[in-house]
């Protein structure tokens, strides 16, 4: 079969073996019409469960995962003692330490997936986009396929920046809006419209980030799941009681005091393209009914972001590591890398246009 | 391939972590939205648990009494009406052990939620009637055991399990959980267990360096593992997912002993050395903790270590019954 691979020491695989019993089975599900599904499932040693199974239904091949050779996982000792790894609806806390990148890669590597990126430069804000995508080159998903689709009302000024192998940018024209919160407001719906339109056939996943940042630490695999936020960095050591959610009870971002898991940043979430076409649709809706009652969310796509992960808990959360501000917040023990920071404003030249 | 379907697929799958998404509600891709509940905090700069790891080198979540908000994720498992499997073998002089099991499931497996126990057995008159709680039943298969030797019969339900997953699990049941009949619930086992493929630690290993883990060594065997490989020694006696990944699970390992078999070797533990492969290969999207699956006279073995045993095992949801060993030679 295709794509069949061996691993090298100690283990032999009966491959006519499982082709021939693959051939009787798949005739037996197809004369049964038991269905696409379980045919598809039918592949043998061919993927490690859990984050997307969507190779088993690539059709017949069965790429065997291969021998690896790390340390062992100790269960007595914990990865991380001074921070939560695990959310109580059991998704994953990501933090350095918690994860191994090799076995997180060969798990993604094995289904090909793709990741799109949506970054909006809009107006001024283009100034950012050169340093943001020269480093998503250097730390972003390297080794992986990657859209960067860019959300821009000034395609001619993207600036060119080379890529490697497998990765592309996708230029999108939209209009220019008269204010950041304008911006922030209409990425719901921007994001929501190309999801259905275009990311649901080009993507397996989507990251959604803030454009004036940049990554000085690797942002891999280990973000994906169908949906995810980050904990913004303001807040992560707070009480719920002071989390910025939107405390107007008459807005459809309303949180009340005594709710809230955590404050998630909307300078970065994603996840499966439908699980991110349902969040923007759903944060869309809500500030079009927050509008017609002449509501603005106290933090516009953010206050309605963390009122949907409230109602809709996320499949992992990423640490602060993953959205941090060095001016702001200096660097605390806790954070052992930080990834994705903001450009400070002043170094670049964000004269209104 | 059909993208836009292969997405919903993979959206639909459940995966590492994601106890939202069962396989049979591929019909309505809306996410569910949760009602509000009241309950603490979680504190970001607060571990769970200090004293163990609770999050996989691959971000499955190792399941450990303190790490979970039952209400939460009962809420999220309701609101998907998500319908729970439980097979167990009963086979031969095994039949004794099957009243106790189920009257203790019906006090702590998967309460509140729908449950089907399929009760594999070769004597269906002697399986004992019970009263069975609502949204719960049990469904008797009756199978013929042409095997003699307790190693034989515990291998064969590989091929069982994979066969019924075909022929009806997969119309039935979200999730499959695969129990050894020998054992008794005694604490609180539910949805926080459920993932696409979980396997469970063995109590008397979790505590070991992989050389000294009772993997197959022997390279002819197709459940060979090398000394320098291997994350966890999980227990053949509770293991479980969704149907498909059941299903691939339990098929791999029943074509693994076949291949065994005709090169005249049989793995050293059986159908759990075959299991122990698996997951090497395909890792779990759950690993569930000790407290699982608790076998006291194992741990009778090892007094130096019961102290530190006893603070880490908060509860023992799954505990073996002492048995004449002499059973497993009929």
């Amino acid at each position: 079969m295709a794509g069949m691979r061996r691993a090298p020491a100690g283990k032999t695989k009966c491959c006519s073996l499982h082709t021939v019993t693959f051939l009787l089975v798949t005739l037996f599900l197809v004369l049964s019409g038991t269905g696409f599904r379980i045919l598809g499932n039918s592949m043998l040693g061919s993927r490690q469960a859990g984050v997307g199974k969507r190779g088993e239904l690539d059709g017949l091949q069965a790429v065997e995962p291969s021998r690896m050779v790390y340390g062992q996982p100790k269960v007595l000792t914990p990865c991380r003692n001074d921070v939560l790894v695990l959310t109580p609806w059991l998704a994953p806390v990501v933090w350095e330490g918690t994860f191994n990148t090799d076995v997180l890669n060969e798990q993604f590597r094995l289904w090909n997936a793709t990741i799109g990126l949506t970054v909006f430069a809009i107006r001024k804000y283009m100034v950012f986009l050169e340093l943001f995508l020269q480093t998503a080159e250097k730390y972003f998903m390297v080794g992986h396929r990657v859209t960067y689709y860019v959300f821009t009302d000034r395609p001619a000024d993207v600036p060119h920046v080379p890529l490697r192998e497998g990765r592309r940018v996708e230029v999108l024209k939209v209009p220019g809006a008269l204010s950041w919160q304008e911006v922030s407001m209409h990425r719901m719906q921007m994001i929501s419209n190309f999801s259905q339109q275009r990311f649901l056939h080009e993507v397996d996943y989507l990251v959604c980030m803030d454009v004036d940042m940049k990554f000085c630490d690797h942002v891999g695999v280990e973000i994906l799941s169908p949906r995810f936020g980050t904990l913004h960095p303001g807040f992560y050591g707070a009480a719920r009681e002071a989390f910025t959610y939107e405390r107007r009870p008459q807005s459809q971002a309303y949180i009340p005091r005594d709710e809230g898991d955590f404050y998630y940043a909307g300078g970065f979430f994603g996840g499966s393209v439908v699980e991110v076409l349902q969040l923007t649709t759903a944060c869309h809706q809500a500030m079009v009914v927050d509008q017609a009652n002449g509501l603005e969310a106290v933090w516009h796509d953010e206050s309605h972001l963390n009122r949907y992960l409230l109602d809709h808990k996320p499949t992992k959360v990423l640490s602060p590591e993953y959205l941090w501000d060095r001016q702001k917040l200096g660097w605390p023990p806790v954070m052992k890398k930080l990834r994705f920071v903001a450009v400070p404003k002043g170094h670049l030249d964000i004269r209104g246009s | 391939m059909n993208r836009s379907k292969v997405l919903a697929k993979l959206v639909l799958e459940s995966t590492q972590a994601d106890v939202n998404l069962t396989v049979r509600e591929h019909r309505g891709l809306q996410s569910v939205k949760l009602s509000r509940m009241l309950y603490r905090q979680p504190q970001v700069l607060t571990p769970a648990r200090k004293d163990v790891l609770v999050v996989t080198p691959w971000l499955a979540p190792i399941i450990w009494e303190g790490t979970f908000n039952t209400d939460i994720l009962n809420e999220q498992f309701s609101l998907r009406n998500a319908t729970i499997g439980l097979t167990v073998f009963s086979i031969k002089t095994y039949m004794i052990f099957l009243k106790q099991f189920l009257q203790s499931a019906e006090m702590y497996f998967m309460v509140g939620h729908r449950v089907i126990y399929y009760i594999f057995t070769d004597k269906p008159e002697y399986v004992p009637y019970l009263n069975i709680q609502k949204g719960r039943q049990i469904i008797i298969l009756e199978v013929e055991s042409y095997y003699d030797h307790w190693q034989d019969i515990s291998m064969q339900r590989m091929e069982m399990i994979s066969n019924f997953c075909q022929e009806r699990f997969h119309q039935e049941v979200d999730y499959l959980v695969c129990s050894d009949v020998d054992m008794r619930f005694s604490d609180h086992v539910g949805v926080e267990i459920l993932s696409s493929l979980f396997g469970t630690l063995h109590p008397g290993y979790y505590g070991l360096n992989r050389t000294d883990f009772p993997y197959e060594r022997r390279p002819q065997s197709q459940a060979h593992i090398p000394k320098d490989e291997g994350d966890f020694y999980y227990i053949g006696a509770l293991f479980g997912g969704s149907v498909p990944e059941v299903y691939k699970l339990t098929k791999a390992c029943h074509e693994a002993i076949m291949v065994d078999q005709a090169n005249h070797i049989e793995a050293i533990w059986h159908d759990e050395s075959h299991l122990n492969k698996y997951l090497l290969y395909h890792k779990p999207s759950k690993v569930l903790s000790p407290e699982y699956l608790w076998q006291q006279q194992q741990m009778d073995h090892m007094h130096d270590q019961e102290m530190i045993f006893s603070k880490i095992i908060r509860r023992k949801k799954l505990k073996v019954l002492k048995k004449n060993y002499q059973l497993k030679n009929w």
